[in-house]
């Protein structure tokens, strides 16, 4: 089975994170890039399945070029080799530009199955598995808790309010994954030293076929209009027992309608 | 901890940065709640196996990462700040590989190796005694003649990972002539009556189980035999000068952890309407843990190349050990008094720090020991 996995670097959660003034995109250089979290439990399905029925992993990373951090990681941690799409004229691209961005590249690297983390812990869209999935023409199975895959026949636990939905599908097909699903390995040393020599392919947009006119910020369709910074945190509340301490707290948390 | 280091090459770096992630998220969160429960954590042995941190320094060809000392004790150094339990049972079983890897045939070698090495396997050493602890070479437990094997009976005693251990690296007497009478011994746990005591109830560590170990009739085929019969005590003296640095690491590891808490806490409490940190007195003792501990590094880092280089080590191992741990115990000391009362209490690691730093003193040869080793090396033989 040829599987991709998606992969995004983003900004460590741990630091602060801001946009940059001029073009209102993410300042990636301001912060640590690290692995989406939830790519990592995309990264860890791809090569269990890849343990259970052989084949291949691919991981697919979109990003400048110091995202190659980010795809070593996936890397070292099993996966067989990357493609680095990378391309100034991506810059700005939203959710939309994104996929179809990452869709021509798919279109050209082959696929039997796509996996990708639910959502980025930086835009937080969460639309980028459906979106692919619209522009390859291919049945999309979103927030997998489980994933079987049986032949060319796929079956995924979809988390949902009440439980879980079961949605079935034939190959090639798209999956994003919740971090239910398992518990993503660490790399080994070993695996750190191999995933020096996997190759990583670095395609530009021309090589993907990807028209420049419909990705990046000029491609955009949507588009920031305005930021500003969280406003600070206000000072607490001090609640002074005078014999209605209780009435004061359920009071206070009655305001905030957390009761 | 975040410490300044110089590392040899990419490679270890890159071994650093994964060592950092597991002691942030495997290692270091356990260690407060696991130590007051005294239970012992194989399962984070298993992570720290399954990436490659039980075998570091032995060759590739038998599944280890062939990483210089300089850098294995840098990990050791990591994980014991992070805890201690963790950090000294990677130093012990890594010191019960080194006979099979450094004196074992070729065959034993390729037999053995890859599976102590490959981190699913953790091991012990077992030397000690009841009646016999620094005087090593008066151990009584007898390794007898048995049709080409050997038939082993006796008691060890203090055996880190006793009960737990998946091979016990076993010093035994096979002959009545002193510490040229002593073997060394291959021993897989589930050898028929090999058994291991109730966990010695400690001051610290108790994560780290410490039991006797009773071999009652075992038998062992001759292929058990590591290195020479009565080379054992040569063995077992070779692993120990490895062994100190580790511990000498482990000390600087908890003395570091028990400094990055002090100076923490300095920064933010406030008498007299500053700082604690801005008072001489305070900042003195800070300045003073931070050069011992920097001292301490620089030279378990200097015996280790000097062993990377092939040179002779074991006096500067002995200096190390002896130096490392005696700084570890003033540091924690230590830094119980920056944090006052708050550090004499369960809700802060330092109490555990300085429980912990006791048992470095006396392990691997006792301090007084390593002074005597020591002693023996810097003065000549009277003529007389
Ligand atoms: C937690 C823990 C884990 C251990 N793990 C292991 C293990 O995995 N394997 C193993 O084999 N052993 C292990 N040991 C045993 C340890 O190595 C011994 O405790 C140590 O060697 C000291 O021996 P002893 O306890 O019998 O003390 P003794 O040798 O009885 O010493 C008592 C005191 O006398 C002093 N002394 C002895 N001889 C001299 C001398 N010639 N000059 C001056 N002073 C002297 C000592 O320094 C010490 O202060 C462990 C011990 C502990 C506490």
């Amino acid at each position: 089975m040829n599987i991709v996995v998606c992969v995004k670097q983003v900004p460590d959660t741990a630091t602060e994170r801001k946009l940059r003034s001029d073009d209102k995109t993410l300042d990636r250089d301001a912060a640590d890039g690290v692995v989406n979290e939830l790519d990592e439990y995309a990264v860890e399905e791809a090569l269990r399945l890849k343990e259970a029925h052989g084949g291949e992993v691919t991981v697919l990373t979109m990003g400048p070029g110091r995202a190659t951090e980010t795809i070593r990681k996936a890397l070292a941690m099993g996966a067989d080799k990357a493609v680095h799409l990378s391309d100034d004229a991506l810059h700005g691209s939203d959710a939309l530009a994104t996929s179809y961005a990452m869709a021509q590249t798919l279109k050209k690297i082959g696929f039997d199955l796509v996996i990708l983390g639910s959502e980025s812990t930086d835009a937080r869209t969460g639309v980028l598995a459906a979106m692919l999935a619209e522009r390859l023409g291919t049945p999309q199975l979103t927030l997998a808790n489980k994933v079987d895959v049986d032949g060319t026949a796929i079956a995924i636990q979809r988390v949902t309010d009440y439980g879980f939905d079961k949605v079935e599908a034939t190959l090639p097909a798209v999956v994003s994954v919740v971090e239910k699903i398992n518990d993503p390995r660490y790399p080994s040393f070993k695996g750190i030293m191999a995933a020096k020599k996997k190759k990583v392919e670095t395609l530009g947009i021309a090589d993907a076929e990807i028209a420049a006119e419909l990705v990046g910020l000029a491609g955009a369709w949507s588009e920031v209009a305005e930021f500003a910074a969280a406003p600070p945190r206000a000072a607490g509340t001090i609640v002074k027992d005078e014999g209605d301490g209780g009435t004061k707290t359920a009071d206070f948390l009655a305001s905030k309608k957390f009761i | 901890m975040t410490v300044d280091r110089m590392l040899p090459s990419d490679e270890a770096r890159e071994l650093m940065g994964l060592v950092g992630e597991l002691t942030a998220k495997e290692v270091a969160p356990r260690a407060a709640g696991e130590e007051s429960a005294g239970r012992f954590p194989r399962e984070v042995f298993r992570t720290l196996g399954a990436a490659g941190l039980l075998g570091l320094p032995y060759p590739q060809e038998y599944g280890g990462a062939a990483q210089p000392q300089e850098v294995y004790l840098q990990v050791v150094e990591e994980l014991a700040g992070a805890w201690l339990a963790v950090g000294l049972g990677v130093s012990v079983h890594t010191l019960s590989c080194f006979p099979v890897a450094a004196y074992g045939t070729p065959e034993q070698r390729e037999e053995l190796l890859p599976g102590m090495l490959g981190g699913d396997l953790l091991g012990a050493y077992c030397l000690s005694e009841p009646q016999s602890g620094s005087d090593a070479a008066a151990l009584s437990t007898r390794a007898a003649e048995d049709s080409g094997g050997f038939l082993v009976d006796g008691v060890k005693a203090w055996i880190t990972h006793g009960g737990v251990a998946d091979f016990y690296t076993l010093m035994a007497r096979t002959a009545d002539d002193g510490a040229r009478g002593v073997s060394c011994l291959h021993v897989p746990a589930g050898a028929a009556g090999l058994s291991a005591g109730v966990p010695e109830r400690k001051m610290g560590m108790r994560s780290s189980p410490t039991a006797q170990v009773r071999f009652d009739g075992v038998r062992l085929p001759p292929e058990a035999l590591v290195g020479e019969r009565g080379e054992g005590f040569r063995i077992a003296m070779a692993a120990l000068d490895g062994g100190r640095l580790g511990i000498a690491a482990c000390a600087v590891g908890v003395a570091q952890a028990a400094f990055d808490v002090a100076v923490g806490y300095a920064g933010e409490r406030r008498q007299f309407g500053s700082r604690i940190a801005d008072f001489q007195g305070m900042s003195f003792m800070l300045a003073d843990m931070a050069t011992q501990i920097a001292a301490a590094r620089a030279l378990y880092l200097d015996a280790a190349r000097m062993r990377d280089a092939g040179l002779p080590y074991g006096t500067k191992a002995a200096m190390a050990k002896l130096f490392a741990t005696d700084m570890c115990m003033r540091v924690t000391t230590d830094a119980v008094q920056v944090l006052g009362g708050y550090g004499y209490v369960e809700d802060f690691p330092v109490e555990r720090y300085m429980r912990e730093a006791k048992v470095l003193q006396i392990v691997e040869g006792t301090n007084q020991i390593q002074r005597l080793v020591i002693g023996r090396a810097v003065t000549k033989p009277d003529p007389a």
